[in-house]
């Protein structure tokens, strides 16, 4: 059986999983690769190129759908929208600046195979909230579709929902529908100055609580901060709030939003082109870039209860000298921690067991990768239910076998 | 009524007696309800045309008593079917005549209200409404609102992913919960999600919501609250012709605004909700069509104003805008009493459910027409217009023989259609049985065989909820097996590398 198949169509997606079924053979799926280091390290027989299946099939503005083949790239999707003020309201991450892989080559169905999303995710969703409509190759070698084109449709369950961050384990996405909607006019971000974690959680709840419909909130301590260019002349922690909508919304926000923060210290503001460049660092994780000062260390990516993240954040801090960054009001905890054998995964486990939620070992050389559980383990009956779901799409495991979790 | 249920279980239904004693066990007291009188208020859902009395009811108070009564169901080969306040138009919660109805209506405690991460945990048989109302007092809400929400609970919700007129703006149940308690067939009790956003395996919760009661009984639900808007203007429009209608919905999301409502009607809609509410509805009109605006002040006034300019520029006839909150709920007085209106012009109304993208109203509409004209009955249409989702209501009188069954064949050849002009079968309302068959206009035998061997995976014996949704009930272990054309096929036209 040969190493690779590069299929151009979704017959030929079809006919490479047959062939591996029929040579008891397993697949590494893969769309551009930028995310490929992500994931439990593991070995498969070959590999199978999704690139191939490239191009927008349908991209109606007014209906706010788009469609297209999996392996399109992000990049061509973001450019063609934005040429009608349009975007994917879910801000999907870039992952090539803190891998070290290559940046904006990622395609459409490695975005929704991760289930990617970025700071707007607590005001839009993630790529779950846009994914309209699937057509697929299961791991039986059966091509099956779900979902629509419309935004409205609860007809057969939602697999689409499942497809969106099963990293490839379950099928083969051939074709994807998303929404699109209208980017916002503007933008501006309203800074908090010299804030310590537990402060910069009461700053974003009140703000998050407040009619000033913040699309986006971080907290960046301050030597993380100093990494930023928008950041970095400021030298001290920053907790940013931003506003996106129609020139006199956001100025109307903002006065209301610098009247309740005022109290917990000083504020300054980004204007609209710092507040985007700012905004797409935090999204990125830009402060722990692979080429970066803690490029060598192991990043976790958690997610909790918005007002439990710097609890978390503290302990890694205090007990393995992690750096962290808090997204989404404070619920998304990211952090790196200096290299170590086991990642620090006992003590990062421990700390997201006690808060709730869940982590994964994003950034690790692959021996960690292959030692220790990248995906959060899941307590025994639902252990058991992922694992009879995985079968029912791919019962031979023949697509990315163990990428999630070991015998899964 | 041309549905056929699964047939009776004969030695289930023998063992009656008994299995009500070991129900009665489980959950003591009148929790267990089997005498014909008392179990005649569950036989239907608010799809009235179907009934059906269930072999019996159990009202279950903790999820310990429902990890048991289904553990027990279980292993006994009982069917289940979980029931909120049977409010599906869909005849999801339509009882089996061979199976045990569990109804949700005692978990109907607010467990938890988390303004700081903006979360409410609530017991499935909390009311939609009652969810807002607890966190109205601190400016919060549940965004999702379907037009049931004092009578429908959350679980049900779940079960149907409900919408409401504000999900293009907000999203539907599954854009707005984090997690939840579920009791799967076998007994055993798991968690999905929590405070936190995404789900660190598969995204299960994704898949429960809107899966009808046919993947397990969610027992405890997390829902996001969100502040609520600090101001909503209303924009009440009228167009002589459907098409303009249809022209201004499109413009107005080409101009990149989003409504927090964007709702339709057509002329017998108006007509009807007139003569009943007298909203000031003009009735010279073809479409009625109203767009709020949500927001900060500044916002809505602004957007407000350049709603108006579009609607002049796609020829509206009658263009108010809401300068005060009596004028803005008199705009909505009409849409939301639709239903009711329609209900005193005809002794009976069918609703349907399709979704059509939006452009393809018109069209849509015209065929509408010549359908009513083929079967000569009447039809109104409401219309949630930001997200192509129709209510055509048609009008019957069950009491003229062959009526209803016309009726059901006009629904029927309007979903086809909506299917056909790239649309799907149900937006909000859900498969159930009433859509059950007709699931082949818009999935493939593989496509509907990929759906049921997830279902295998949550309940291999398929006693929960069965005979609703899939118009052919598989056996798991035949749905399991793999067809491999081992090896023999080659693949001579595929780039290899
Ligand atoms: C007048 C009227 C207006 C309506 N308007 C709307 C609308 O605007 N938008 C909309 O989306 N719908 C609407 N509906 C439909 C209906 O209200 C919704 O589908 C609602 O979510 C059903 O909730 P329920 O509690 O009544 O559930 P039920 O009707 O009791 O059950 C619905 C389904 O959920 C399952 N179920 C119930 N509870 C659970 C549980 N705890 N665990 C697992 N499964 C469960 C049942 O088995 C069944 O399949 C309307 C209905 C009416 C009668």
């Amino acid at each position: 059986m040969a190493d690779s198949f590069k299929p151009h169509d979704a017959a030929e997606v079809e006919a490479a999983i047959r062939s591996a079924l029929a040579d008891g053979k397993t697949l590494e799926l893969t769309g551009a690769g930028t995310k490929r280091s992500i994931g439990r390290a593991a070995q498969w027989d070959a590999t199978l190129d999704l690139a191939g299946l490239s191009g927008v099939t349908l991209y109606e503005p007014e209906e706010l759908v788009l469609s297209a083949r999996a392996g399109t790239r992000l990049a061509e999707i973001e450019a063609l929208t934005a040429a009608r003020h349009q975007e994917l309201a879910f801000e999907p991450m870039d992952y090539g600046p803190l891998l070290g892989t290559a940046s904006g080559a990622a395609t459409i169905g490695g975005v929704i195979a991760a289930n990617l999303s970025g700071p707007r995710r607590i005001k839009a969703g993630a790529a779950r909230d846009h994914f309209l409509g699937v057509s697929a190759v299961s791991g039986r070698g059966e091509t099956f579709k779900s979902g629509g084109r419309v935004v409205k449709n609860v007809t057969g369950y939602d697999l689409c929902k499942l497809l969106a961050g099963s990293w490839g384990t379950l099928a083969a996405i051939t074709d994807v529908t998303i929404k699109v909607l209208p980017q916002a006019e503007t933008e501006q971000t309203i800074l908090v100055l010299d804030q310590d974690d537990i402060a910069a959680r009461k700053v974003m709840a009140a703000a998050m609580g407040s009619y000033a419909d913040v699309s986006a909130a971080a907290h960046v301590p301050a030597a993380p901060a100093a990494r930023m260019a928008e950041t970095a002349p400021i030298r001290t922690a920053v907790t940013a709030l931003r506003l996106e909508g129609v020139a006199p919304s956001v100025a109307q926000r903002k006065s209301l939003l610098e009247a309740l923060l005022a109290p917990f210290g000083s504020l300054a503001s980004l204007n609209e082109v710092n507040s985007r460049a700012f905004w797409r660092g935090v999204r990125d994780v830009m402060p722990f870039a692979a080429a970066g000062p803690v490029g060598q260390h192991d990043v976790w990516r958690i997610s909790t209860a918005p007002s439990q993240g710097a609890t978390v954040g503290r302990t890694l801090a205090e007990k393995a000298g992690a750096e962290v960054l808090y997204d989404w009001a404070g619920g998304l905890v990211w952090a790196a921690l200096p290299a170590a054998d086991d990642a620090h995964a006992p003590l990062v486990r421990s700390a997201v067991a006690a808060s709730g939620g869940h982590a994964t070992l994003i950034r690790a050389p692959a021996a960690v990768r292959a030692a220790v559980a990248v995906f959060s383990p899941e307590p025994k009956p639902l252990a058991a239910l992922t694992k009879r779901v995985r079968q029912s799409f791919d019962p031979q495991g023949v697509l990315n076998p163990g990428r999630m979790w070991a015998g899964i | 009524m041309s549905i056929v249920m699964p047939p009776f279980d004969e030695a289930v239904l023998k063992r009656r007696g008994e299995i009500v004693a070991a129900l009665r066990r489980i959950v003591p007291g009148e929790g267990v309800i089997d005498s014909e009188a008392a179990m005649r208020p569950f036989e239907s859902d608010g799809l009235t045309a179907y009934r059906q009395l269930p072999m019996v009811v159990v009202l279950p108070e903790t999820t310990t008593q429902v990890a048991a009564v289904l553990g027990y169901c279980h292993r006994e080969g009982i069917k289940v079917v979980p029931r909120g306040a049977g409010t599906s138009l869909s005849g999801g919660a339509l009882p089996l005549g061979d199976g045990v109805l569990l109804g949700m209506a005692k978990f109907n405690r607010i467990r938890d209200i988390d303004y700081e991460n903006r979360v409410a945990v609530v017991e499935p048989g909390v009311t939609n409404l009652a969810v807002s109302k607890a966190v109205e007092h601190a400016g919060f809400y549940y965004a999702p609102d379907p037009s049931s929400q004092i009578a429908c609970t959350i679980g049900g919700n779940i079960a149907e992913n409900s919408g409401g007129v504000h999900c293009l703006k907000y999203g539907m149940t599954t854009n707005n919960v984090l997690g939840c308690e579920l009791v799967l067939m076998t007994g055993e009790i798991i968690r999905l999600g929590g405070k936190h956003l995404d789900s660190g395996g598969y995204d299960l919760m994704g898949i429960v919501t809107g899966s009808e009661g046919l993947l397990g009984l969610v027992t405890e639900i997390t829902v996001r609250i969100l502040k609520k808007p600090q101001t909503a203007r209303a924009a009440l429009l009228g167009f002589a012709a459907s098409e303009d209608g249809g022209e201004c919905v499109a413009k107005i999301i080409g101009a990149g605004i989003i409504p927090g409502g964007m709702e339709m009607m057509d002329r017998p809609a108006i007509a009807a909700t007139e003569e009943f509410v007298h909203a000031g509805y003009p009735l010279d009109v073809e479409a009625l069509l109203i767009v709020e605006l949500d927001g900060p002040q500044a916002e809505v006034d602004h957007l407000l104003e350049r709603v108006q300019e579009i609607a002049k520029s796609c020829r509206a006839v009658t263009c108010r805008l809401s300068n005060s909150e009596e004028e803005r709920l008199l705009f909505w007085a009409g849409r939301k009493a639709a239903f009711p209106a329609v209900g005193r012009i005809s002794p009976d109304y069918y609703c349907m459910d399709g979704t059509i993208p939006r452009a393809k109203l018109p069209l849509v509409l015209r065929r509408m027409q010549e359908l009513s004209a083929k079967y000569g009955l009447r039809c109104a249409n409401v219309f949630h217009a930001g997200d192509g989702n129709l209510h055509p209501l048609i009008l019957y009188d069950a009491n003229k023989p062959g009526e209803l069954d016309r009726a059901e064949q006009f629904g029927a050849d309007i979903l086809r259609l909506c299917v056909e002009v790239g649309g799907v079968l149900t937006g909000e309302h859900g498969v159930g049985v009433e859509k059950r068959d007709l699931m082949p206009v818009m999935f493939s035998e593989e496509d509907l065989n990929q759906q049921q061997r997830l279902k295998c995976a949550f309940d291999e014996k398929s006693l929960l909820n069965p005979g609703k949704v899939f118009p052919t009930l598989h056996r798991c272990a035949e749905l399991g097996r793999m067809h491999v054309h081992a090896g023999r096929v080659a693949f001579p036209d595929l780039p290899r590398f």
